[in-house]
């Protein structure tokens, strides 16, 4: 499904002295089956933002197109259950939404509430654990009993359960060590890559963004401050600095590395291996004998 | 010499009888005045260990020791003026209804005069940048405010040591930056010693001395670059590399005899550049 915004604003409190517009005037187009990154610093509005994605909250001024599914001030669809069985919702901390008995009962929630039958939740359950990098020995267990990273798998399993066309992932790997936060997001690349989803990744990293993403927005105090393909926008350091943002590293380096030596090498989201090699051949050509 | 601060001697910890051990036989001496740092994945015993200095926890077996003292139940109370902690998540830890109350707080459980407390309230919020802020109410400030407010409260004890149990994890890059700017500057203005236990690579390359955890033992006690230095072995332990620590690797792999483990930027590029002058 297409994600459209046109003229996006969202006010709290409307018309009360305490009004404030999280949101404003914010318009974009996410084709289907794109994996996009958004990124802000606390306080930018990327919260507000998502929760227009499943019709938690409507645009004060605007549209929100998500799929067929309209939403704006005036107009509620009349079938938001099903816009959100279609887009799923990793919040923050998932896990402390966690509350059945057994891990299985809990992945099996979202999927009965939307009236999907007991032999497919089942189905879908086999299919479901192994491919977040869970045992099939868990499901019998409490989910209070599991570790942090496993609680995170189930509550996630839970999420995909519902079988969402589009994925929505607020900072999905937040707490999380290295490896926990590698395997997390490795798993949602090849989910999105296999079911052909439209993902949604709201993140702090932008070594995350330029890794998974190829769409990046960058959002600050309200209003979109950036967009594009991410070796677009990612080399823009005073644009990204203006707002505090960096970076990525990689980019940093090449940046550094042709301050140097006088030699460009150009970025192409490659792989640290690519790179090694392309600056073992970019500096035969630079002569320092002078 | 150096003198010691603490001393863990062949502690081992677990939460129940009927449970695995957290900690296994840990041994280690964090020296007064440096910056330790302590790394590990989840469930690898760290933040056990930042408990254990304070007793929050006690060992089943081994000892403790905080300046010669050993943590038990009697000094608990004398130690943990001596050890302060800082957590995770900056909502969590806020007791005033003032950024200036909250930090008077733990001084008023000590029974500092008051003059003594006004003028730490003074000292250690203009230490961590928020001077400015004394009756602003703890709801309006960001994380990264909220931590800093969080360390002042700790240094308004003047303790001996700071332990920063993940303090930055759930801050966004700006606030993170803010914190390890404060902490540096904390550490040029007063005599601390600082244990910070982290994920971030950066906060990492800045201690003086690491100690990686595994499986709740101490797999390796060095310096940033001797760490990581065994990038294929942090990397099984289920631990990251900085970014140039791996381009360096991957360097040598070509052929380039880089040999000085650069850390950051400046370090790779010189020794590229010199590299490049002996081609």
């Amino acid at each position: 499904m297409d994600i459209t915004f046109k003229n996006v604003s969202y006010i709290y409190q409307q018309n009360t002295p305490f009004a404030h517009r999280a949101i404003d005037n914010i318009s974009f187009h996410i084709p289907s089956g794109t994996f996009v990154a958004i990124i802000g610093h606390t306080g930018s509005g990327k919260s507000t933002l998502l929760q227009h994605l499943n019709g938690l909250v409507r645009p004060s001024e605007g549209e929100v197109k998500i799929g067929d599914f309209l939403l704006s001030h005036e107009h509620k669809p009349k079938n938001l259950m099903e816009l959100r069985s279609r887009v799923g919702v990793v919040f923050q901390y998932p896990e402390h939404q966690l509350f059945e008995e057994t891990v299985a009962k809990d992945i099996a929630f979202g999927p009965e509430n939307f009236g999907v039958e007991q032999a497919e939740i089942e189905q879908r359950i086999k299919e479901i654990v192994p491919a977040v990098g869970l045992s099939e020995a868990l499901l019998a267990r409490s989910p209070f009993e599991l570790s942090g990273g496993q609680m995170r798998r189930a509550a996630i399993a839970g999420v995909l359960a519902v079988k969402p066309e589009i994925l929505v992932l607020d900072e999905p790997t937040a707490g999380l060590d290295p490896r926990g936060q590698k395997e997390i997001m490795d798993m949602f690349y090849d989910l999105h890559q296999q079911q052909k989803l439209t993902t949604v990744l709201v993140t702090h990293s932008m070594e995350d963004a330029v890794k998974y993403a190829d769409h990046v927005i960058i959002l600050n105090k309200g209003t979109k401050y950036m967009e594009g393909k991410p070796e677009e926008v990612f080399i823009q350091q005073e644009a990204l600095n203006q707002v505090q943002l960096d970076m990525p590293e990689m980019i940093q380096f090449m940046q550094a590395f042709q301050a140097r030596f006088g030699t460009e090498i150009p970025f192409m989201r490659q792989t640290v291996e690519d790179l090694a090699v392309q600056i073992q051949e970019a500096l035969k050509g630079v002569d320092v004998h002078e | 010499m150096r003198e010691a601060l603490v001393e863990f001697r062949n502690v081992s910890f677990r939460y129940g009888e009927d449970q695995p051990w957290v900690l296994k036989q840990v041994s280690f001496t964090i020296y007064k005045n440096e910056w330790i740092a302590i790394i590990g994945h989840n469930g690898s015993g760290k933040s056990t260990i930042a408990k254990l200095m304070n007793g929050l926890l006690f060992p089943q077996e081994g000892t403790i020791l905080i300046n010669n003292v050993p943590v038990n139940e009697e000094t608990i109370w004398d130690i943990r003026k001596e050890v302060g902690m800082v957590f995770q998540n900056p909502d969590n830890q806020f007791v005033g209804t003032t950024v200036q109350d909250d930090v008077a707080f733990g001084m008023e459980n000590r029974g500092i005069p008051r003059e003594e407390m006004v003028k730490r309230i003074d000292e250690t919020l203009t230490a961590v940048g928020m001077e400015s802020y004394r009756l602003t109410e703890p709801h309006r400030l960001s994380g990264g405010q909220k931590q800093r407010v969080a360390i002042a409260s700790v240094l308004a004890i003047s303790p001996e040591l700071l332990i920063l149990d993940e303090a930055t994890a759930m801050l966004d890059p700006k606030g993170r930056m803010e914190i390890m700017q404060t902490v540096s500057n904390v550490r040029e203005r007063l005599q601390l010693t600082l244990l910070t236990i982290t994920h971030d690579l950066q906060e990492v390359v800045q201690a003086e001395r690491v100690i990686v955890m595994n499986e709740g033992e101490k797999w390796k006690e060095a310096s940033p670059r001797e760490i990581f230095a065994e990038k294929k072995e942090l990397q099984r332990i289920g631990l990251d590399v900085p970014f140039i620590a791996t381009l360096a690797e991957e360097l040598k792999q070509q052929g380039m005899p880089i040999t000085n483990e650069p850390l950051n930027h400046e370090e790779l590029l010189e020794d590229l550049w010199t590299l490049h002058s002996k081609m």
